[in-house]
Formats: structure tokens, C-alpha cells, sequence
């Protein structure tokens, strides 16, 4: 039988003492998950290790640790793919998630980070009017959308590792963003664009994201959180034309117009278009604040050397810029956006465009054209 | 009036999150709530309470709506409407789901409303309960809570008690109940003098996966999937022509069993079941989180490969037992859900029946309750009682090590002997021998010591409040084995194999008198369907 070394974080708030870490070895097949050699440790070495878990089959969400530093469920990481992440090939470090305040050994306070954020996107649904005498009529690919973020089982593995909340503890977040997006992508919901407006303009909102994907690679159900985030991000931007505080509109459709026009990104020019489009755009009072704001952001760029002087000036053409802006007529000259949702396809999308299957899945878009499309 | 919530753990890590496949209601046009109760009855093997099976089945298609309008997201048809899918035991196909994490979508809709009335709901999250108050009337008068986070007690004064706690899947191992389903809702109220019934009645789900039993949903076969054993003979047409994969699931499990213990199985104890008839895409969309249970847990792509399965530990259809609004035999008590047995379950329960059972007869008992706690002053609790039940705490906390068994040994021979003889096959014999062990370890648990001296989170002492809940309760359920001298639904006696109407179409009431169990008879209740041969 092989035998394992778990390298646990202890805490306990009650001993005065600060954090440290305790060895126990534990022979178990290498095909076991991670939670069951902790509680095997729990059962014949310490009953005093203090760790979340219920189900042991990745749905109830109890057991978010960092197993070598990366956030995961204990109970399906398997200790032989552990051990393969382990610096020193053999001990398996288990810690407590991170952005949330432990509690004790891998216990971590979610009501003081996780459910906050998730009440702040008023999370229940919020139907227009009295239901109907049946059921609501709404299309399956609808349903099937939501069924992604609603696979969301809070665990809080994306909250762990999220790196705009370390940088912002107020940032949303991607688990609450995904469950933002299970009422946005609801059909029956009637606050579509108060959850948007809501959600763009909020400082530490949807705009918030930096679009680092640690939370599509670790979430252990498939909700893609930042998928969540961008599709929101859509939603506000493509749909409903919400011009946020955070000028995240301008800066999507800066970023948008700039490649059509170049094939690669002008960061002279992105900033400035990111607070104000044209002239009169950037004459404006919030504008001019906002590009003076930034003056330090632009003096990094040169200092780094992202940004040079020649580059500001010149700013080239990529040689096919032609098949760039195909790319742009086809996508934009389609009658509705289309979502590729990785619930319905799976990992595997191209075995499925094989059998025939329809690899993605329009989701109309609901809101009215308040303005020509973009 | 106030109203508390009060759970060991944050209420979405409940376990109804494990109810994958679909909730049942005869809500098509073509279906009626007459022929859903006829599959219950005959699923029940006529153990079922036949004016209970009617309530459930004739409010089930309003609850789906319910749940519907709160905002589950439930699949859809080609038209937009609520779609279906095949399950078990059923004549039609009316099971309603959300892909197959159904119990996780209603759980989470339902904490969202939670949130929504947050106002109106106190909700006590990560609290254990230790004790439900009597008072000298023998009314129920509360409960006293641990708070897991420091550790302190307290009484919880209540008009109403509702026990909403699910099951007991951990008496045995393997389970495919969460660490959690301990039988802490059915041993408080056995042991404050509720009656339990049925307590035999223990359901092995046919597929759960071979080595760590966790769930393989009936609706991989609603959705067509096969079982074979190893000769590659789909083995159900000998015990259901009909229904094939699609019979109660007492009789797929007996049929399974069968298989391996007559040598037909593989070589590692299993039987196969073949997802791989599904058509991919409706794989990934409606079968998904066995896709990853494959993957994850089994390294198995079901897509591709057969998944070796086996019959295992799943429900227990008895519990303390209750009449149609959810009353217990204690004034002011309620149990609800997989903890109470109203019976509509019976012998055996049907597939995507538990939580329909747990929604219209939680319903029912919360407006009983409400109704009865208006009408009712606030008892009072002695102070003596809390400080009976912190001593007998403490006492847990400080047994010196090595005076007695560790928690964790005790729960594993527990485990080990209840699968090993109240399982799918009993007989007399192999049921006195686990009475006699189940009732060594229920002494045993009573001195079983433990490393955890902390008030903060404190799992150590909790897992052994809850090593006492199982064995007492582990003790009822052999008992009932015992007494019931028939074969009918999940329990199968090898020494009695016949279903025995005339002298057991009857329920087994256990109550505590005089801290020893005391087994009582009670009627079933026959209103339209007379008992019948029970083939599929």
C-alpha cells in the first residue's frame, strides 16, 4: 500500500499560538481522494483536525482547501495526481483556502466574504408580475444556459485564489458573478437590466475582473465564473449599452475598435478611448479627471518600456488587417450572438461536431436595440 | 411568531443536494395523480399508507409548479414546457428534473427564497442539535443547540419543533449518504418516546459505484442506459421482462445481487452499467455530473466505457413516525422528509419520490405547526435540563484517552456489520449476530473517547453525540429485521421469501419505554388498492 504524507495547516484560534504545520502519514490507495486520507489521518492519528465535508462526492461543496497551493475540493483531488504537484514529490501540502479569514485548521469564514458578495447581487429570482397558472414557456437552451451557474455548488474554490479580490476585497467575485448570471440568462427574470446597471457600475463589480481564468481552471463543476463575468459584460455592454462609472463600455469598445482598425492593441490610444470616444468625448469634465487619473498609469507604461514614444506616434497596421476585419464582418453580421457553453458540449467539442451535434448554442439576446449595433 | 432554521451544517452542504435524477408528479395531461399512487402502492409492496400516497401524489403536480415559479430551472421540451424523463417503477415518464443535480437546483432555489424572507427567517447556521425538551405535559417545549463556531449551548424554546434532519445512510458503510446522515433527527425523537416505523426498510440503490458507493442517478437508465453482468447477458429480463432496467429498484438491486453471488458478476463484485447507449450530447446535458463522478472518482470515461456498479446503502424508508400533517406521537413535534416515515414509501421507495416527499409533507407540517403555534403559549425549558446536557458534553470532552474505543473504530465496525447482514439478503441468524454486535458498539459508543478538547469547531465531540445517534438507531433497524418475518419491498429474508399478507401486511412501530425498545403493530391503510402479485 502506497503511503502518503499530508503536510496539514494547523489553527486553532483558542490556543493563542500562531499557525503552523503538522505531518501525518497515511498508507491508502493513490486512486483515494485527498479528503479521505485527512480523515483517515482524523480517525486514527488526531480527531482534532478541523475540516469541512459532507457528501465526498464534489456536490455539497464542504471541502475547499489549497492542496500545493492550488485551490481544489478535498474529496475529488486524488492523492496520486496530489503527489505529482508536490515540490518535493512526496508530501501533500493542505492548507485553508485563501481571501477568506480561517477559522480553524482548514475551516475558513465564507459568511464574512463568500455569502456577502452573494447577497449583493439580490439572489433569488425576481419574476415580473403574478406567476402564470402553468409553468413559465421558455426556450430549453435557456434553461439548459442557466443550468451551468446553477451547477454552482459554493464552495468557494474560485473565491480562494481570485486575484482582483486579493487586490480588492470588495470585488464581486467570480461565485457571485455566476450567480448573477443565473438570473440574467433566466428568461423568467424581470430585473435583467437593474442587475446589469447595478453590476456595471458598481466599483468593484463586473469590471473588476482582469480576466486572469484562475477560476475557469480551478472551479471543480464547470461554471466557468469569468465566462459568467464577460457574458455579463456582453449582456451590459452589447445588449442593454449600460455607460458604467467604471467606463468598462468605453474601454470594451475601445479594445474592440482598435484591433478592427490596427490588428494589434494601440496602448497609446487605448486609454484615452477608454474615458471619452473623439474629442468632445474626452472634453468632458469626468473624462478629463479620469485621463489626468491616469497620468501615472501612462508614465509606468514608458518607464517599463510597454509603451514608447515611437510607438505612440506610429502605431502600424498588422500586413492582413483585411482578414482581421473579416473576421469582424462575419461575427458582427450574424442575426444573434452566439454563447458557446461548455456544459452542453463538454470538454471534448470536437468528438461531439463529429457525431453531428450542434456545437453552439444561441442564446437570443433579449434586450432592445437602443442604439445601432457597434 | 418567529421562525428558526437551524442546521449542523450551512443548509446548501444538505443532502438533498444527492437527489440527482428528477422529482416525480403526474402533471402531463395524458398522466393522473391515480396512476402515480398505483406505481407508489405497488413500489411500496403494499407497505405504503395508501391515504398518504394519495395526498403526495394529488399535490405533487402544484409543488413542481411551485417550485417552478421560485425559480428552478427546470428542463424544458422542444415547446418550451416542463419536460420528462423515464424513471423506475413508473408506468409513465413524469419525472421532472434539472439535468441530475435536481436536489442541488430545488435546495439552492430554496435557500435563495431563504434569503429573499431573511427578514421574516432567523437562520441558525453551523448549530448541532443535542436535545429536543419535553415538558411535564410531554408536549415538545424546544431543543438545546451547540453553536459549532465557540461552542457554547443554549436553549432553543419552540411552540413547534419540526425535524427536518434526513436520514441514517452512515449506520452503514459503504453509503451513498453524506458523512452527515448520522440519524440524528430519528434518534432525539426516539429517544424523547416518539415511535419509529419501519425501520427495516432499508433501500440498497442498484447502482452505486463499486469501492466508494457514491451514486450512479436512476436516470442514467430513464435515459436508456443497460446492465450486464459478465457473460454480457442483460440480466433484468429474467426478473423484469417488462421494465427491464426500469423496475422498483428493490428488485434491480435483489436481481444484481444475485448475479454476483452466483458468480455471473466481474471479477471485482460488480455488474456493468452501459451509459454509453446514450447518445453523447444528451450525455453531457442531461447526465452530467456522472460524467465527472466517472472521471473524477472512477478515472472512467462514461461516454465510452461501462461503469462497474453494485448494489448500495441509500435510503431508509422508516422513521419516526407521523400522520399526513407531519405530527409525531409527541404533541408539538414534526418530522418531515427521509427523517420521518408518514409511510408512502413502504417497503420500497420509488426513484425521484423522496423529494417529493420532503416537499409536500414538509409544507404540510410547517402549516400544522404554524397553526398549532399560534394557538399555543411559549413553554419553558428548566434550566437543570441544559446543565444536565453540558455535563454529559463535558463528560464526552474529557474521558481520558485510551479508557475506551476511538469514535472512528466503533463507526467502522458498525458499518461493516450492517452491510454485511441487514442488507439486500437477511436471515435469521446473520441478524441475530449483527444484534448482538450493534448492541456491544451501542455500549461501546457510550465510553468511546476522543482526541478534540477545543470549543471551536469541536467536530471530534459531535462525531461522538452522533456515534450514539446511529447505534441507537442501528439497533431499531435490526430489530425490525428481525421481527418482520417476511419477504415484502427492501427487506428480504432468505429464510422467509414469500411475502406473508395475511399475517405482515402490517407496520412495526419501535418506541422507547423504560429505556428498552418496544415493538408494537400498526394497520396499513388500504383505501383503493387491494394487495397484488408484484411483477415488473
Amino acid at each position: 500500500m502506497p503511503k502518503y504524507t499530508l503536510n496539514i495547516r494547523r489553527f486553532s484560534p483558542e490556543t493563542g499560538k500562531p499557525a503552523y504545520f503538522e505531518t501525518f502519514d497515511v498508507e491508502m490507495e493513490g486512486h483515494r481522494p485527498v479528503l479521505d486520507a485527512i480523515l483517515e489521518a482524523r480517525a486514527d492519528q488526531d480527531g482534532s483536525i478541523g475540516i469541512r465535508c459532507s457528501c465526498q462526492a464534489a456536490i455539497c461543496g464542504s471541502c475547499g482547501v489549497r492542496i500545493n497551493g492550488n485551490p481544489a475540493l478535498a474529496c475529488n483531488t486524488l492523492l496520486r495526481d496530489a503527489v505529482a504537484t508536490a515540490e518535493d514529490g512526496v508530501t501533500i501540502d493542505i492548507e485553508p483556502m485563501g481571501n477568506m479569514p480561517v477559522i480553524k485548521d482548514l475551516i475558513v469564514d465564507m459568511d464574512a466574504v463568500h455569502w456577502k458578495k452573494v447577497d449583493r447581487v439580490v439572489p433569488w429570482l425576481v419574476p415580473a408580475g403574478d406567476p402564470p397558472e402553468r409553468e413559465y414557456v421558455v426556450p430549453h437552451e435557456a434553461m439548459v444556459d442557466v443550468t451551468q451557474t446553477m451547477a454552482c455548488i459554493h464552495c468557494g474554490v474560485c473565491v480562494s485564489d481570485c486575484l482582483s479580490m486579493e487586490a480588492d476585497p470588495e470585488f464581486i467575485g467570480p461565485a457571485a458573478s455566476a450567480k448573477a448570471y443565473r438570473f440574467v440568462g433566466d428568461p423568467r427574470d424581470s430585473a435583467t437590466k437593474d442587475r446589469l446597471v447595478h453590476l456595471a457600475n458598481d466599483p468593484s463589480g463586473i469590471y473588476d475582473c482582469t480576466h486572469c481564468f484562475k477560476c475557469v481552471e480551478v472551479c471543480p463543476k464547470g461554471v466557468a465564473p469569468m465566462n459568467q463575468i464577460m457574458r455579463l459584460r456582453r449582456r451590459a455592454t452589447g445588449d442593454y449599452k449600460i455607460k458604467d462609472h467604471n467606463n468598462g463600455y468605453r474601454h470594451e469598445k475601445a479594445f474592440v475598435n482598435i484591433i478592427e482598425k490596427w490588428g494589434t492593441l494601440h496602448e497609446a490610444k487605448l486609454l484615452p478611448d477608454s474615458y471619452g470616444e473623439g474629442i468632445l468625448g474626452k472634453a468632458t469634465p469626468d473624462a478629463q479627471k479620469n485621463l489626468i487619473g491616469s497620468l501615472p498609469t501612462a508614465l509606468r507604461g514608458l518607464a517599463s518600456g510597454k509603451v514608447t514614444i515611437p510607438k505612440v506616434l506610429h502605431h502600424h497596421k498588422i500586413p492582413d488587417i483585411d482578414k482581421v476585419q473579416d473576421i469582424y464582418k462575419k461575427v458582427e453580421g450574424r442575426p444573434e450572438r452566439i454563447e458557446l457553453n461548455l456544459y452542453i458540449v463538454g470538454e471534448d467539442a470536437d468528438a461531439l461536431e463529429e457525431e453531428g451535434a450542434s456545437e453552439v448554442t444561441p442564446i437570443a439576446a433579449t434586450a432592445p436595440a437602443e442604439e445601432g449595433a457597434s | 411568531m418567529t421562525v428558526g432554521i437551524i442546521s449542523k451544517i450551512h443548509p446548501v452542504r444538505s443532502h438533498s443536494n444527492a437527489a440527482q435524477g428528477g422529482i416525480n408528479a403526474a402533471l402531463n395531461p395524458d398522466d393522473s395523480w391515480e396512476s402515480h399512487a398505483f406505481d407508489t402502492v405497488k413500489g411500496s409492496d403494499y407497505l405504503g399508507d395508501q391515504n398518504a400516497i394519495e395526498i403526495m401524489c394529488r399535490e405533487a403536480p402544484d409543488e413542481i409548479l411551485h417550485l417552478e415559479h421560485l425559480g428552478v430551472t427546470f428542463h424544458r421540451n422542444d415547446q418550451g414546457l416542463l419536460g420528462t424523463r423515464a424513471f423506475g417503477g413508473a408506468s409513465a415518464a413524469r419525472t421532472y428534473y434539472v439535468a441530475d443535480i435536481t436536489g442541488q437546483a430545488i435546495l439552492h432555489v430554496l435557500y435563495e427564497q431563504m434569503l429573499k424572507y431573511s427578514d421574516q427567517i432567523d437562520r441558525y447556521e453551523e448549530w448541532f442539535t443535542v436535545d429536543i425538551t419535553t415538558d411535564d405535559d410531554g408536549r415538545c417545549s424546544g431543543a438545546i443547540m451547540r453553536n459549532i463556531r465557540d461552542g457554547s449551548l443554549e436553549v432553543f424554546k419552540a411552540k413547534t419543533v419540526i425535524l427536518a434532519t434526513g436520514g441514517s445512510g452512515q449506520i452503514y458503510k459503504p453509503t451513498t449518504n453524506a458523512l452527515v446522515c448520522t440519524a440524528d433527527g430519528q434518534a432525539m425523537a426516539y429517544r424523547a418516546g416518539a415511535s419509529l416505523m419501519d425501520m427495516e426498510m432499508i433501500q440498497y440503490h442498484p447502482t452505486t459505484l463499486l469501492g466508494n458507493g457514491l451514486l450512479i442517478t436512476e436516470g442514467a437508465r430513464g435515459e436508456g442506459a443497460h446492465l450486464y453482468n459478465a457473460l454480457g447477458e442483460r440480466f433484468m429480463e429474467k426478473d423484469a421482462p417488462n421494465k427491464m432496467e426500469l423496475a422498483s429498484r428493490d428488485v434491480v438491486s435483489r436481481a444484481e445481487q444475485t448475479e454476483i453471488n452466483e458468480g455471473r458478476g466481474f471479477p471485482d463484485g460488480s455488474v456493468h452499467l452501459d451509459v454509453t447507449v446514450v447518445p453523447k450530447k444528451r450525455i453531457h446535458e442531461a447526465l452530467r455530473e456522472i460524467v465527472m463522478v466517472g472521471r473524477d472518482f472512477a478515472g472512467i470515461d462514461i461516454t465510452k466505457e461501462p461503469i462497474p456498479v453494485k448494489p448500495g446503502q441509500h435510503y431508509i424508508m422508516g422513521g419516526v413516525k407521523t400522520d399526513v400533517d407531519g405530527q409525531t406521537d409527541i404533541p408539538g413535534l414534526y418530522a418531515a422528509g427521509e427523517v420521518a416515515c408518514v409511510s408512502v414509501h413502504g417497503g420500497n421507495r420509488l426513484g425521484a419520490n423522496s423529494l417529493l416527499d420532503t416537499l409536500i409533507f414538509g409544507k404540510r407540517s410547517g402549516v400544522h405547526a404554524a397553526g398549532v403555534a399560534k394557538q399555543r403559549n411559549m413553554p419553558d425549558v428548566p434550566a437543570t435540563r441544559l446543565d444536565q446536557v453540558r455535563d454529559e458534553i463535558d463528560e464526552r470532552i474529557n474521558r481520558a484517552p485510551g479508557t475506551g474505543r476511538r469514535v472512528s473504530e466503533v463507526k467502522a465496525e458498525l458499518g461493516a456489520i450492517m452491510d454485511a447482514k441487514v442488507a439486500v439478503y437477511r436471515d435469521e441468524a446473520g441478524l441475530q449476530e449483527a444484534l448482538e454486535v450493534v448492541r456491544r458498539l451501542k455500549e461501546e459508543a457510550k465510553t468511546a473517547t476522543i482526541d478534540d478538547k477545543g470549543t471551536v469547531f469541536n467536530q471530534d465531540v459531535l462525531g461522538s453525540i452522533e456515534l450514539g445517534y446511529m447505534t441507537d438507531i442501528a439497533e431499531t433497524i435490526v430489530l425490525g429485521a428481525i421481527e418482520r418475518k417476511e419477504s415484502r419491498g427492501a427487506q428480504f429474508r432468505t429464510d422467509y421469501p414469500e411475502r406473508n399478507d395475511e399475517e405482515w401486511l402490517k407496520h412495526i412501530d419501535i418506541k422507547l419505554v423504560d429505556g428498552e425498545p418496544k415493538i408494537e403493530y400498526s394497520p396499513v391503510t388500504i383505501t383503493q388498492w387491494q394487495p397484488q402479485a408484484r411483477t415488473y
